[in-house]
């Protein structure tokens, strides 16, 4: 509608007819290019509901709880690369956002979330379903609004997304009382979106490129630290080149998987916590790191002063804020993962490595992931292994928290950026399935599969109405170890095996799925797992829970212990 | 030279006017577990710019840092650490004493000292209004103690850089 505006100028006084604040809000959506919506109605927010009952461009996705719309527009965000974008209503419906607002802005995920308020006279009176939303989420948001008046809601909205894709991205809260949605008004959008105090810088510092490229190339143990930033910049080609011009290995985060192709030679996967041994050991005896998009996060560096203390550092981020946060940079260099790289590339030399490389490779070989699969239980990281085979780590994956998300994260080896979807940062169990669900609907002809643990696939398993409903193709995989596995291991490891409260009873989770009217498949025995894989994946019409009984005392190992160093490494020999 | 002491740092920040920038500083502080030792906000020579000098209980090699989280803020136009920096600071502080006819020329006299200004008289109270930096309050407060001090309003610090270099 508005577009017309624009594009007849000469008709624009018959035009610009006023809209509701509602109306006015789903032309700014419209506008933003957002074509879905994931959400739950309630009073609040019935005027948004009420327009959206018009606008057949902007599909609505009706999810069972709030928390999986936000963790559904994170899913979408990240297998797509746009901004995510859920819906609440006031009070309740917005609270049981936070927990995915809160995911999205510990990883740098781009979500818009719209939030209804009570209206505006009874504003602070404690109305029914009232809560300070903006207030609650100040902490959790790169930016939120309250909406107050019927002419701001245009460009609250256009500044929110402008906000949430630019920069280090993150989420944007924009909460809006039932009678600015019901008021009418002449739409009034924004040219340009003043944001004075908020200026990313994008290139890099050249002469501080320089640098990093001259200490590069006299690097002899130099390593290459990748984290999510390289994939929210669209920078994993810079990155790949960056790694074949110079030959250094590149190890990359939780975050960071797939920023490169993890089957690549010079990849060495996933440092941290439980990362590799050789990329662990790689990184403690390295003199040079470059360290790009990543955070220096506690589960990688463990303790701070251990962590490749021989070290210099040459730290690439588009948040100034980031560098020196945790370790001090040697040459700290501001700007977009993508243009950095690039820069750096055009000019770094390779350094002399070889030798390097010999004692990587010795490490590799010595100390590879391994588990054993027996004849009686399954393995689950056997299945994780089945399950990268099968998809030749080209599916889009996405996990819980816990045991089954390390397992997936050390044997499922992407091919390319935005096909491994976790929660990083804020280690959210019950997002497997839900980003699942959003990643889905980004990418409706990827293959996606959701593998999840026992324990959190009970906190959002409701919303198998919500695949069920839309027919979708989703293979959910649970690693059932009758256990809140990864608080058994550290109750293993650390509290003397005195297992309080981590030994789950379940229910049947294939005749949950059957109840829901999706399709159930039971796994006991190691030689049906593949098959069971291979019909789950094949399946197009709708979700199918694959329930597979693993064994329930297996660990995730390797393991740095919290707040240890590589030299505290628990290795499984 | 600022005169603070070596655990506290003063940081400047320019913000929007804009409703809630006062509790997402402040916030933005609690949440590092950061006792705040004084903030002070005030319009500047734009209306719609405000500035907080904030005078925060933490070590120098954080300062930065601080500052690099609060121009994180959309709402913070520019943040400094202005420590090391030569700056001018100031703080305002009404002080009500016991006062008899008896102690009023004592305290006239201490008053005098330190130039601050009598602004309230009574048989019982005087009120004193003395600017300066923040050791300065403090020690006319000591001496006004043996007096009875009933009441104090301080400001909290404000800074502001030295000539021609903005802070």
């Amino acid at each position: 509608m508005a577009r017309q505006i624009e594009a007849a100028p000469g008709r624009r006084a018959l035009r610009a007819r006023t809209m509701t604040g509602a109306q006015i809000l789903v032309e700014a959506l419209r506008r933003e290019g957002v074509e879905i919506i994931f959400g739950h109605p309630g009073g609040a927010s019935l005027p948004i509901y009420d327009a959206l009952y018009d606008a057949k461009d902007i599909r609505h996705i009706l999810v069972r709880h709030e928390q999986v719309a936000a963790h559904a527009a994170v899913g979408y965000a990240r297998a797509s690369g746009r901004v995510g974008v859920c819906t609440a209503t006031s009070g309740p419906g917005a609270t049981n956002l936070v927990t995915g607002i809160t995911d999205a802005m510990m990883d740098s995920i781009p979500i818009v979330a719209i939030t209804g308020q009570v209206p505006r006279p009874v504003i602070g009176n404690d109305a029914f379903q009232e809560a300070d939303v903006t207030g609650v989420t100040m902490p959790i948001t790169k930016w939120n609004h309250l909406v107050l008046e019927v002419g701001d809601v245009a460009p609250s909205v256009q500044r929110a997304f402008y906000l949430a894709r630019t920069g280090r991205p993150g989420p944007v809260l924009v909460d809006l009382p039932r009678d600015v949605l019901q008021e009418s008004a002449v739409p009034a959008f924004l040219d340009g979106i003043p944001v004075p105090g908020y200026r990313p810088v994008l290139d890099g510092n050249p002469r501080q490129i320089a640098a990093a490229a001259e200490l590069l190339a006299t690097a002899t143990r130099p390593v290459i630290y990748a984290g999510g930033g390289v994939i929210s910049a669209g920078a994993s080609a810079e990155l790949t080149a960056l790694a074949e011009r110079t030959g250094i290995p590149v190890t990359l985060t939780l975050m960071g998987k797939g920023a490169m192709d993890e089957t690549h030679p010079l990849c060495l996967g996933m440092l941290g916590m439980h990362g590799s041994v050789y990329a662990n050991y790689a990184v403690h005896e390295a003199d040079v790191i470059l360290a790009v998009g990543v955070r220096f996060d506690d589960r990688v560096t463990g303790r701070l002063r251990d962590f490749a203390p021989r070290a210099r550092f040459i730290h690439i981020d588009i948040d100034p804020a980031e560098i020196g946060k945790n370790k001090p940079a040697h040459i700290p260099i501001v700007g977009d993962a993508s243009r950095v790289l690039a820069a750096l590339a055009s000019q770094v030399r390779a350094p002399q490595i070889d030798g390097w490389w010999a004692q990587i490779n010795t490490w590799r070989r010595r100390y590879p992931f391994r588990y054993r699969q027996g004849e009686a239980t399954v393995s689950a990281q056997y299945v994780c292994d089945q399950l990268n085979r099968i998809t030749g780590g080209e599916a889009v994956v996405t996990t819980d928290v816990g045991q089954h998300q390390m397992w997936m994260a050390q044997w499922y080896r992407p091919r390319g950026p935005r096909r491994f979807i976790s929660s990083g940062g804020l280690g959210v169990m019950g997002f497997g399935f839900p980003a699942a669900l959003g990643a889905k609907f980004a990418c409706p002809e990827s293959l996606v599969v959701a593998v999840v643990g026992d324990g959190g696939f009970q906190m959002t398993m409701q919303d198998l109405s919500t695949a069920v409903e839309y027919r979708m193709a989703l293979p959910i995989i649970v690693l059932n170890n009758g256990a809140l596995g990864m608080v058994r291991q550290w109750q293993t490891f650390f509290y003397r095996d005195r297992r309080s409260a981590s030994i789950l009873r379940n229910p049947d989770f294939a005749r949950v799925a059957e109840a829901f009217g999706a399709r159930g498949i039971r796994v006991e025995r190691p030689e049906q797992v593949e098959p069971a894989l291979r019909s789950a994946l094949a399946v197009e019409d709708g979700p199918v829970v694959v329930d597979i009984r693993c064994d329930p005392e297996e660990n995730c190992l390797p393991m740095i212990p919290s707040g240890q160093s590589v030299a505290e490494m628990i290795i499984d020999e | 030279m600022s005169e603070v002491e070596a655990a506290v740092a003063t940081i400047s920040v320019l913000v929007d006017n804009s409703p809630g920038v006062l509790v997402r500083v402040a916030g933005l502080i609690r949440r590092r577990g950061v006792n705040i030792h004084s903030l002070s906000v005030g319009p500047t020579e734009n209306p719609a710019i405000s500035r907080m000098t904030i005078v925060v209980d933490t070590p120098p090699e954080r300062t930065e840092q601080f500052a690099k989280q609060l121009r994180k803020l959309v709402e913070v136009r520019r943040a400094t650490a202005v420590d090391g920096a030569a700056t001018v600071d100031r703080e305002l502080a009404l002080v009500k004493v016991n006062a008899t006819p008896g102690t009023r020329m004592e305290i006239m006299e201490i008053a005098n000292v330190f130039r601050a200004s009598v602004v309230d008289l009574t048989d019982r109270t005087m009120t004193l209004e003395v600017t300066g930096k923040g050791e300065k309050i403090d020690a006319i407060l000591s001496l006004l103690a043996k007096h009875g001090i009933r009441e104090v309003a301080r400001t909290g610090q404000v800074t502001l850089v030295r000539g021609a270099q903005a802070t």
